[in-house]
């Protein structure tokens, strides 16, 4: 992310043209030689592949889910249908969206405040013995795959969830968000909070980054003016490192609207005409998990393609969220350099 | 970035070297501020007094701290929570040597145990094929980025490699299958899953590749040029064997992150229990696959056992790829 070694000659030719990037990108040492040109084109060649292949997901998304959504008898965005198959197909995303959605959310409730703390731990609390293992447990939380994550949520974790869940209901059952209905284990609350275990370790690695690169001297000025320890964070390390935060929990929130396979063996289908309801403690599918669940059912084209359509609202929700995390990192540079 | 004094690669050494002092006096001035309470009661208002610290600020400060040592209690929990359940459920298999040499081939659900090898090479060539592939593109773009783009057309392929990053491995595996089956008609086989993963691994990849080369001291390539050394041969002869331990490091955990993948095998490669190991025809079984088929019969306590031992074989295979990773990127750090 950053230029380690400084200026590079090779930059400051006047022939370099407005580059706004770090020093060290690019220099005008490419000859007419053939293996310069030959290497040269071959990595271009390479970038180029990149844009194409992300440009190639969405355009093969769309050319096959667009004939699926003109046959679509239901509104594709309102309806809570889903039924893709036979000559009249009817299916609508918005209940997919609702869940997907409300239970991301509650994982970025959890995990981005838990996740900052722990990277606060480890820069500036844990003693230097236990910094560089804390660091490694918490990647190691990362390393495991989201189908263990699945297996432990389906099998163990719900049973000490189960009893919280009625708790909230019993307690809280007047609001709608919490309304009580009836299902325990796969709900909504219960996605996000496995969920918010699984991006934890991304919110904390990014985050420690950023927190690491705090200024020395922005501490020490805060510690000297007498701050305590918690008042230098306050004041130093996290307004340095708010940027970071803010596009590591778009990383981790993208991850949480996309993970598969652990919430595939959460959810609970919900029976057709189910009442609508706002509750967290309602079942339902997201969109990976939909997608997945049916994949035994990609027989004609037009059922197939209302799995894409649906893959591709995906597609855009995450695209978009890591767009806004992109442009902060992209503001996060210009005001540092 | 660049105005910034301390280098992120060297802030760690410097926090250490400086901030402990610091600290030690924050230390003294805590202890001072709450041992002596009968202090602060009479206290003379001389304008050359100072002061101490409110209550309220120690308080605040003390809950700070609590805070942050119990949300990495917390964060633990679920770790060592589920270490335990999958190594205390599954590695009984594990300690068997058929589990290593044999298939489930003929192997009911009712029947206990089995080997896992058919699982283990599938996931192992699968992974095999996917790096062959994208190492390549990732390591040549990484290049791109840090050596010859400029301007608009490497600011979308940076941006790009962003958008990848993102991408959820559900939509990569419905991209492929897209192309794959849909538009070619071909069949559901290894190798579709194999470019699912590439799509997966190739961020990855770009980026610790990118990262890495950009460590790499200019002064060597200004070095090599001004002896005359053409910028090709620079960056394959000095640039990238620099920057190989980083490289290789970016490989493998780009690998860890693929084997675990689950998503593309549920909707381009089908299981089987027999060892199959043709890319290009036919079912190919691998560890997720095999986790996901034994997950259906959870009333079996056979199944359940295989199920378990193969998460615990998933998981070993995926911490020791981080392993190496580490202990490459430990002992090869480019020294600048």
């Amino acid at each position: 992310m950053s230029s380690i070694t400084g200026a590079s000659v090779a930059s400051q030719f006047p022939g370099d043209g407005p580059s706004g990037r770090s020093n060290i990108e690019g220099d005008s040492a490419t000859s007419r030689r053939i293996g310069d040109r030959i290497f040269a084109g071959a990595s271009r060649g390479a970038g180029l592949l990149v844009i194409a292949l992300v440009t190639l997901i969405g355009v093969f998304l769309l050319a096959q889910a667009i004939p699926a959504l003109l046959k679509d008898q239901a509104s594709f965005l309102t309806s809570r249908e889903w039924a893709p198959g036979g000559d009249a197909p009817r299916f609508g995303i918005v209940e997919l969206l609702w869940t997907t959605v409300a239970s991301s959310a509650i994982a970025m409730v959890i995990a981005v405040p838990f996740g900052v703390a722990v990277a606060l731990f480890i820069t500036q609390y844990a003693p230097r013995w236990l910094k560089r293992t804390a660091a490694s447990l918490v990647d190691l939380l990362a390393a495991v795959p989201s189908i263990v994550y699945g297996l432990w949520a389906a099998l163990t974790f719900r049973s000490l969830i189960s009893p919280v869940e009625g708790g909230l209901q019993d307690v809280l059952g007047w609001f709608p968000l919490f309304s009580p209905t009836g299902i325990s284990g796969g709900t909504i609350f219960f996605i996000g909070i496995v969920l918010s275990i699984m991006v934890l370790p991304i919110v904390t690695a990014l985050s420690r980054e950023v927190f690491d690169q705090t200024p020395v001297t922005h501490k020490e000025g805060a510690l000297a003016l007498g701050a305590t320890r918690w008042e230098m964070i306050r004041t130093a390390v996290l307004p340095f490192g708010r940027p970071g935060v803010i596009s590591a929990s778009m990383l981790a929130l993208g991850r949480a609207l996309g993970e598969t396979i652990a919430v595939t063996f959460l959810v609970s289908k919900l029976a057709d005409n189910t009442p609508w309801t706002f509750s967290l403690f309602n079942g339902g599918e997201t969109f990976a998990s939909r997608i997945a669940n049916n994949a035994a059912e990609f027989d004609t084209p037009a059922k197939t393609g209302a799995y894409i359509a649906a893959g591709l609202v995906l597609f855009v929700l995450t695209f978009i969220v890591n767009a806004i995390a992109r442009v902060v990192i992209e503001r996060r540079k210009a005001f540092s350099e | 970035m660049t105005t910034q004094p301390v280098s992120p690669a060297e802030s760690p050494v410097q926090d250490r070297e400086v901030t402990p002092p610091a600290m030690r006096k924050l230390e003294v001035q805590t202890a001072t501020a709450t041992v002596p309470p009968s202090d602060s009661t009479p206290r003379s208002p001389s304008p050359l007094e100072l002061g101490h610290r409110s209550r309220g600020r120690t308080i605040k400060d003390v809950i700070a701290r609590i805070v942050m040592w119990g949300s990495f209690g917390l964060a633990m929990v679920p770790l060592v929570w589920i270490l335990f359940t999958v190594i205390s459920h599954g590695v009984g298999l594990l300690l068997q040597s058929q589990w290593w040499t044999n298939s489930q081939r003929n192997i009911n659900s009712t029947d206990v145990g089995g080997g896992a090898i058919h699982a283990i090479q599938g996931t192992l060539l699968q992974a095999a094929v996917t790096a062959v592939i994208a190492v390549p593109i990732g390591v040549l773009t990484a290049i791109y980025l840090v050596e010859y783009g400029r301007g608009a057309v490497a600011r979308a392929v940076s941006f790009m490699v962003d958008i990848l990053t993102g991408v959820p491995s559900i939509v990569a595996a419905l991209f492929i299958y897209a192309v794959w089956v849909t538009t070619f008609g071909f069949q559901r086989v290894g190798f579709a899953v194999c470019l699912a993963l590439v799509l997966l691994m190739l961020p990855v990849v770009v980026r610790s590749t990118e990262e890495m080369l950009k460590l790499v001291p200019n002064e060597l390539r200004e070095a090599s040029y001004a002896l005359g050394v053409p910028k090709w041969v620079t960056i394959v002869r000095i640039v990238l064997p620099t920057a190989f331990s980083g490289i290789v490091t970016g490989i493998l955990l780009g690998l860890a992150r693929i084997i675990g993948e689950t998503a593309p095998l549920l909707i381009l490669g089908p299981y089987t229990k027999s060892i199959a190991t043709n890319l290009f025809a036919g079912p190919m079984p691998t560890l997720p696959t095999m986790i996901n088929q034994d997950r259906t019969e959870l009333g079996i306590a056979a199944a359940v056992e295989r199920m378990w031992a193969t998460a615990l074989t998933l998981i070993f295979i995926v911490l020791l790829l981080n392993l190496v990773g580490r202990l490459v990127a430990r002992f090869g750090r480019v020294r600048s």
